[in-house]
């Protein structure tokens, strides 16, 4: 079974690097060989949604939406993502949100 | 030249200039607050230089120099990758490896500095950055207005207003959005954007949306500056020549469309002798080579409606039948309801209130201007032309608290007081 971690919180609230610091969770997940991939995410407000063939900036706009599924893509830009994006079955009945990561 | 003629022209080839060499800074650093500081330096220059030496020939090409020379200064002493770096000192033909300020001038005799502004349009439009975002930022970059004039022009703080600036920068660079004119396939799609947001723009200048003045005549000013840059760049795409059109046919009325105490004046009432005949003229020609293509759109339309307007000598020569087939032809291109509440002004016009009464009605049992000032403004003009007053005064009422701006409200109110009630 595989399962995709969510990390989710309120960007407003301010914590420490220390509090934040992902590093020493990495590390014990990875030393037992738990932790396949993952990725810091920019924040909400740099997103972009594609619903029903529109674009839309901003992440989803009902709560109500619970996320099915990811890919991870590798594009030249953003309008290359929205392309592929568009392309997926779910983006003519359900959204997808197309997420930036940090750069490495 | 005196040092007041040098400001003069340096405020010239500020309006002019700006956009172009922000563009073209982008292009070559990616980074768009280096592109906008270094633009600020090379006005700068200007301003000390130009007194001494003289106004440069193509004072464009001039300060895009300025500019990367100053770029090129700041990346070496930065410690920024190397592959920027080359892209910057690589810029025009015959490019100067070194930041010597006096050989700028010799630079621009060779200089062939592409225009990259409809690149900048394109990434400042872009459908992934929110609307206000997408107005604000081609502003700043395009236009050279400062944060806080467009903090004043959309009556924001101006804290507010830099935060939007900076995320809108960020999500631009976070997100990927492209520098470039978008591949055939969407270039349709987001020509329609840039001309929105121009639309938008000139709008907001026209009829602001709030507060004490009724119109803001230097947001249309830069609206129709940008419009005229765009249909120079997009020669071929009837709809910017369309929309141009448009913003010159209703920017013609400005001065008559208010009275000494800057009440409205409706279209009926104005004194048609102080439009402006010389944008009527050039909105006219715009339209006529844009029709010429034969590829309709939205703005081509409302231009054509605008033109009926100019056009008639007196409110009792309008088109009003011919106008009312545009607006149906518009309802079909790009419906909307305020367009059928425009249809429903323009069939009563020609058919008489009670069918235009007939469409704002059925406009109001669909609901979806509901809250909409017009709508109510609209069904009490048509009521007391139909002589039912007690109505008329009612519809007047829900007008008047609805109403967006002091303008409007006195002259609801003064509607209000002409029909018989309070």
């Amino acid at each position: 079974m595989k399962y995709l971690l969510l990390i989710c919180g309120e960007e407003s609230v301010e914590v420490s690097p220390e509090q934040a610091d992902p590093e020493p969770w990495i590390e014990e997940t990875e030393r037992r060989g738990v932790r396949l991939d993952g990725h810091r995410l920019c924040p909400v407000s740099d997103a972009t949604t594609v619903r029903a063939g529109l674009v839309t900036q901003g992440p989803f706009a009902e709560t109500k939406e619970q996320i099915g599924g990811f890919d991870i893509i590798e594009c030249a830009d953003l309008d290359e993502a929205i392309e592929i994006a568009l392309k997926h079955p779910v983006a003519s009945f359900g959204s997808i949100e197309v997420r930036p990561f940090w750069p490495e | 030249m005196s040092g007041a003629d040098v400001t003069r022209v340096v405020e010239e080839a500020f309006r002019e200039e700006w956009g172009r060499v922000v563009a073209t800074l982008i292009r070559l650093t990616g980074d768009w607050d280096l592109a906008e500081e270094c633009a600020q330096d090379a006005f700068a220059q200007a301003i000390a230089r130009w007194p001494r030496d003289g106004v440069p020939r193509r004072p464009g090409a001039w300060l895009t120099t300025a500019a990367r020379n100053r770029a090129l200064d700041r990346l070496r002493r930065g410690t920024t990758e190397a592959a920027r770096l080359r892209s910057v000192a690589a810029m025009p033909a015959g490019p100067d490896p070194e930041p010597v300020e006096e050989d700028v001038e010799e630079d621009v005799e060779e200089d062939h500095v592409p225009d990259d502004r409809l690149r900048l349009m394109f990434t400042c439009c872009h459908p992934a950055l929110p609307l206000e975002a997408q107005v604000a930022l081609t502003l700043r970059t395009l236009a050279g207005l400062t944060t806080a004039q467009i903090a004043a022009a959309f009556m924001v703080p101006e804290t507010t207003m830099a935060q939007r600036l900076v995320r809108a920068k960020k999500k631009i660079r976070n997100a990927g959005i492209p520098y470039g004119v978008p591949p055939a396939h969407l270039l349709a799609e987001r020509t329609a954007g840039v001309l929105g947001v121009l639309y938008v723009l000139f709008t907001e200048g026209y009829s602001a949306s709030g507060g004490p003045s009724p119109a803001r005549p230097e947001l249309t000013a830069e609206a129709i500056r940008l419009a005229r840059v765009l249909a120079g760049l997009m020669p071929g795409e009837p709809e910017a020549q369309g929309l141009l059109a448009l913003m010159l046919l209703q920017d013609s009325r400005r001065v008559a469309r208010f009275d000494a105490a800057g009440d409205i004046v409706t279209l009926e009432f104005q004194d048609r002798a102080q439009w402006d005949h010389d944008e009527i003229e050039e909105g006219l020609r715009l339209l006529d080579d844009a029709l010429a293509c034969r590829r309709p759109g939205p703005y081509q339309v409302q231009a054509a409606i605008a033109a009926c307007h100019a056009t008639a000598l007196d409110p009792d020569d309008t088109d009003w039948p011919q106008i009312a087939g545009l607006y149906a032809r518009l309802a079909r291109l790009a419906p909307s309801p305020v367009v059928e509440l425009n249809r429903a002004v323009a069939v009563a016009m020609a058919d008489g209130p009670l069918a235009g009464l007939r469409l704002v009605d059925e406009l109001r049992a669909g609901g979806a201007l509901a809250g909409h000032h017009l709508l109510a403004a609209t069904r009490a003009d048509l009521l007391r032309r139909l002589g039912r007053t007690a109505d008329a005064a009612q519809a007047y009422e829900e007008a008047l608290a609805l109403a967006p701006t002091d303008a409007e409200r006195r002259y609801l109110a003064r509607r209000r007081a002409e029909t018989g009630g309070t």
